[in-house]
């Protein structure tokens, strides 16, 4: 069983096909939303995590993508300018995920993207605001 | 048999590259298997360090007299404001200061730009007077093109400092950075053992004029800081439970690395600046030997509400807790981050270490001690 986070973007033409219901039903993937923001006309936004047997849930992809919907690992959408991190800390007291910690032994921030919910807190936290979201 | 040695001998020693150099870290866990006695004999020099951010930091400027001259009266420099109530071409620029509440560019940015090497746009008025004609000007400054370009820090490197937690089921930015509800996080901003003033709390060694690493460069001790207070109860081990004793630093700005002076903004608060700062303490006796052995389990501070705005003292921890990622407080575990790189820090003490070693730096006599007994004044509101 393999578990991987997703963020999931509907345009505002998505099919109106139940999704969730049919990853779980059809395709026996373990499904929990972690975030979600989706209104009729908008562009949408689900955060979830999907556990399944690797080619089970390369299916489900698949049939995400089918439904007009854009379905992309976490760690493709957050990214850290690690190269200009100074290491200082202040964006893990707010990583309640987990994605941000310190190594206790060499004190260097570490980053573990695929653990990400996209709270965007971390955003508002670095000093050197070195986050960014690729989410609309 | 214990042994006392002069700054004069350790220099000597340091000269002649024989000096025995190791970081606060090192003489810490050196602690734990060997006496004090024994340390202050194999140990010449310890060094400490720290990179938090300290806001209480600035920059003067003397950018030279244009032609015809001109008393600068209201100046900015990237469109952020900088002192020039002084004379004529000289001001402060001011690490906190933005142009508007909650810019996120400020004089931090402006002192690290030029640190840099960049260009930076002066803008400045003047009423004008029979022997500074020019009212106004508008042009570039940099690095290289001014005169003098001198960190002066009025409040820096602090001796421990609280730990931030909040009470409110609201979130909370503040200086201690992002506090979450219902003590949802705890933050913490010191290197702890590595950390200058802790490694020598009575202050023995470090006075007015004693040479330092500053920002990658060497800097001095100006004068105690601002808010130095010696009130603060200590602890078993000696070392002050809370924010105590501060320093005053001054360097070349012009000498200075974006790799140790780092502008930062913290959310909803504002701007502020990042500063490395390394201290070399002389072994001088078992008794400094045995201040330079302290370890984070045995550094105690303050757990304050930031959350509330009465800022009342909820708790006390230690800093081997806080640096493992958890405290235990009201019966609840919380989880601890750091505002203070200690990978940066380490980065300081070595390259201190290093130049000692190599006999590039030597130690400095102070000038002058620190008050031994100073207190803190409210404001009062009279009016």
């Amino acid at each position: 069983m393999t578990s991987k986070r997703f963020v999931l973007t509907f345009s505002p033409d998505a099919t109106g096909e139940p999704i969730t219901y049919n990853l779980i039903k059809k395709y026996d993937i373990m499904v929990n939303i972690v975030k979600a923001d989706v209104s009729p006309g908008k562009i949408g936004h689900l955060v979830m995590e999907m556990t399944a047997p690797p080619a089970i849930l390369k299916k489900g992809m698949q049939y995400i993508r089918q439904q007009n919907v854009e379905c992309e690992p976490i760690e493709k959408k957050i990214h850290c300018r690690e190269d200009l991190c100074i290491h200082c800390g202040a964006c893990t007291a707010v990583c309640f995920a987990g994605a941000l910690t310190m190594d206790r032994r060499t004190a260097e921030l570490l980053f573990e993207p695929e653990k990400c919910v996209i709270c965007e807190l971390c955003l508002r936290s670095c000093p050197l605001n070195l986050f960014s979201i690729d989410i609309d | 048999m214990s042994k006392k040695r002069s700054i004069e001998e350790i220099n000597e020693k340091i000269r002649n590259g024989k000096a025995v150099v190791l970081t606060a870290e090192q003489v810490s866990a050196m602690g734990k298997e060997m006496t004090p006695e024994e340390i202050s004999r194999r140990v010449d020099v310890v060094t400490t360090a720290t990179f938090g951010p300290m806001c209480s930091s600035g920059a003067f400027i003397n950018f030279g007299h244009s032609s015809p001259p001109m008393r600068m009266e209201k100046l900015t420099l990237n469109n952020v404001p900088a002192y020039g109530g002084i004379a004529a071409v000289d001001a402060y620029i001011g690490a906190t200061e933005t142009a508007m509440p909650y810019d996120t560019y400020g004089g931090a940015h402006v002192i690290e730009d030029l640190i840099a090497g960049k260009d930076v746009i002066l803008q400045a008025m003047a009423k004008g007077t029979d022997c500074y004609p020019r009212t106004e000007i508008k042009t570039f400054i940099n690095r290289n093109s001014v005169n003098e370009f001198f960190m002066f820090n009025p409040r820096n490197a602090y001796q421990n400092y609280n730990v931030a937690v909040n009470s409110t089921s609201k979130l909370k930015f503040t200086y201690m950075g992002t506090l979450l509800p219902q003590f949802g996080n705890a933050n913490f901003s010191t290197s702890g053992e590595l950390s200058p003033l802790l490694n020598d709390p009575e202050l023995r060694t470090i006075g007015v004029g004693t040479r330092i690493f500053f920002g990658g460069t060497h800097g001095y001790v100006a004068w105690h800081g601002t808010q130095f207070n010696t009130g603060k109860p200590l602890n078993e081990h000696g070392v002050p439970v809370g924010n105590a004793a501060t320093l005053a630093l001054i360097g070349d700005a012009k000498q200075m690395n974006t790799q140790f002076i780092k502008a930062a903004y913290f959310e909803k608060y504002g701007v502020t600046l990042f500063v490395g700062i390394g201290i070399p303490i002389p072994v001088l006796d078992e008794e400094m030997a045995r201040r330079l052995t302290i370890r984070n389990s045995q550094i105690e501070t303050n757990i304050i509400d930031y959350g509330s705005g009465n800022f009342e003292v909820l708790g006390k921890t230690d800093y081997e807790s806080l640096f493992a990622g958890e405290i235990s407080f009201n019966g609840k575990k919380v989880r601890t981050a750091p505002l203070s790189s200690v990978k940066v820090a380490r980065e300081i003490a070595d390259l201190l270490k290093k130049e000692i070693s190599e006999g590039r730096f030597l130690l400095t006599e102070p000038v002058a001690l620190f008050p031994t007994t100073a207190g803190l004044n409210k404001l009062d509101i009279r009016l």
